[in-house]
């Protein structure tokens, strides 16, 4: 069933690149929403597009931006404690990127770093009461291997593969601990060590169901929500104990 | 198996997060503490976040301290007189504590004080209950009954109360400043407070071991619940998919515990839990002065 709508969905952004001769580039996800439920461990998303013509694609995955804070240790009187901090604005959360072969094959670093291809070249602010601190660069460096670790930002790029000259596919691989938001998947075309095309297709990352139900359920009513943990604690007891004591 | 957490908003194994409930069951229906001050760091240490983590675990304590509390009702080893009176301080003490929890939060510092008091605390109860109980162990094969009853300047308080089933007349001021110190440690180390309540118990108050472990457990009941309900409210940080996941393999468990409890002697049950409070002491301590993996850490509350 998936494979048959993945083929129908291949075939007709196929039939609209036919059509709309003029865009160089089309793209589609195999689904527009990644559905946290409880058995959900993490997703795979299949993205797949169509070139006109030749040419290099580079896909980026942008999760939700928030503001990071970094903590240094240091040993004070034999103890590690948590010292100098900085806060970075607007990170993105989840941050991935796919080419069809290594980037330093075809785009300049300038080019890179204007549209935030690859870590190394994300922008990642320091926000304002931290900018005339010094050593920024080891807490900058801290982040994204924190966020590594975490499994949030790619430690490699991804693959983007061609299928013929003109079709391309590429997964997109989301870990279990991805936050809650709007993703913003951008989709390059590269040609001659320019971009010429950019698709940008809106993904979401939502709780459903029952995780969707006791997370509203916690923040829209929490003094009701703490009472009936108890409640259910206490039943859970007396359950217990009740079906001992026959036992 | 694997279950996505709703608040922890994560994904772990079922059948890890059911054994580790199941597992400090077991110690919790065996020595009358909650059980918390090993669930805790267990939880933060698979990666659950602290926050998460420490109001979690006040849930489900709730729930293997009721089901430990009818095992020792059966057997008519709960003084509720005492119950009552260290609960009216228990209470006033964990809403004072939730209150400084967070504070110490907003100064970035709650970390590192988790750790530090629970170093300390672990170490000064573990070691006196150690030597103790192995004294105790000594008198006991040389058959010489220890003497119970030492008169000091606590017994010449004021508002004395006679609480029968422990067979003590004493003041009511004792058991309340115990239950206070006990509510601010149970909401900022996110603990029951047995294991400091046990002690106090038995070496301050001088109460029966037997009575011990069912009062202790009685008045952890709604210490706990006094967290559960001010964490949810405060910082919105109670899994119930966890707690209840916990409280499955927890409640289970403490039965296991309170059975085995009754067979062994108290010296034995309080050499061994003197044992376990050094252990998570010393890895603690460990933690604290060895140099971590990495000097940078990421977000507030979550230094792992």
């Amino acid at each position: 069933m998936g494979v048959l709508r993945t083929c129908l969905a291949v075939f007709m952004v196929l039939a609209a690149a036919s059509q709309a001769s003029a865009k160089e580039l089309v793209v589609d996800l195999s689904k527009s929403v990644v559905a946290i439920t409880t058995s959900f461990s993490g997703s795979e998303l299949l993205l797949f597009g169509a070139t006109e013509g030749k040419g290099d694609v580079i896909v980026v995955v942008r999760g939700p931006l928030r503001n990071e804070i970094i903590r240094r240790k240091e040993k004070i009187a034999g103890i590690w404690v948590n010292q100098e901090e900085m806060v970075f604005e607007q990170v993105p959360s989840f941050y991935a990127v796919a080419s069809n072969r290594p980037m330093d094959e075809f785009l300049s670093s300038k080019i890179r770093s204007t549209y935030q291809i690859g870590i190394d070249y994300l922008d990642l602010n320091l926000s304002e009461e931290y900018r005339a601190a010094s050593g920024a660069e080891n807490f900058r460096r801290a982040l994204i291997r924190n966020k590594q670790k975490q499994g949030l930002y790619g430690r490699k790029p991804g693959d983007v593969i061609f299928l013929g000259n003109r079709l391309f596919r590429s997964q997109l691989i989301f870990p279990a601990n991805v936050a809650v938001g709007s993703y913003g998947v951008d989709v390059f075309l590269v040609r001659d060590g320019a971009v010429t095309s950019v698709e940008t297709t809106l993904l979401t990352v939502r709780k459903f169901g029952f995780e969707a139900s006791v997370f509203n359920f916690a923040h829209r009513n929490s003094l009701a929500y703490g009472i009936f943990a108890v409640l259910i604690a206490a039943f859970a007891g007396w359950l217990a104990g009740a079906i001992f004591r026959k036992a | 198996m694997q279950i996505y957490l709703p608040i922890a908003e994560m994904s772990v194994n079922i059948f890890l997060i059911l054994g580790m409930g199941g597992m400090v069951g077991v110690l919790s229906g065996l020595f009358g503490v909650g059980g918390g001050f090993l669930m805790t760091p267990l939880l933060i240490f698979i990666g659950i976040p602290p926050a998460v983590s420490v109001a979690t675990e006040a849930n489900q304590i709730v729930a293997s301290s009721v089901s430990g509390v009818l095992a020792h009702w059966r057997r008519a080893s709960v003084d509720f007189k005492m119950g009552m009176v260290l609960l009216v301080g228990g209470v006033a003490g964990s809403t004072f504590g939730v209150w400084l929890f967070t504070i110490l939060r907003g100064m970035g510092q709650i970390d590192l004080v988790i750790k530090i008091s629970y170093v300390a605390f672990l170490g000064i109860i573990g070691g006196l209950m150690f030597i103790e109980s192995a004294r105790a162990m000594v008198r006991s094969k040389r058959k010489t009954p220890a003497k119970r009853h030492h008169h000091t300047w606590m017994h010449g308080l004021p508002f004395k109360m006679r609480f029968r089933r422990s067979r003590l007349y004493v003041s009511a001021l004792l058991p309340l400043a115990i239950g206070v110190v006990v509510g601010v440690l149970a909401a900022i180390m996110g603990v029951g407070g047995g294991f400091v309540m046990v002690p106090a118990m038995i070496y301050i108050l001088g109460m029966p071991t037997a009575v011990v472990v069912g009062t202790s457990l009685f008045q952890i009941i709604f210490v706990t619940a006094n967290v559960t309900v001010l964490q949810a409210v405060n910082n919105q940080t109670v899994d119930i998919l966890l707690a209840m996941l916990l409280m499955i393999g927890g409640v289970i468990g403490a039965q296991i515990g309170a059975r085995a409890g009754a067979k062994l002697k108290s010296e034995q049950l309080r050499i061994l839990l003197a044992l376990m409070v050094i252990g998570v002491c010393a890895k603690l301590a460990y933690d604290l002065v060895s140099m971590p993996q990495d000097l940078f850490s990421l977000g507030g509350l979550a230094a792992h």
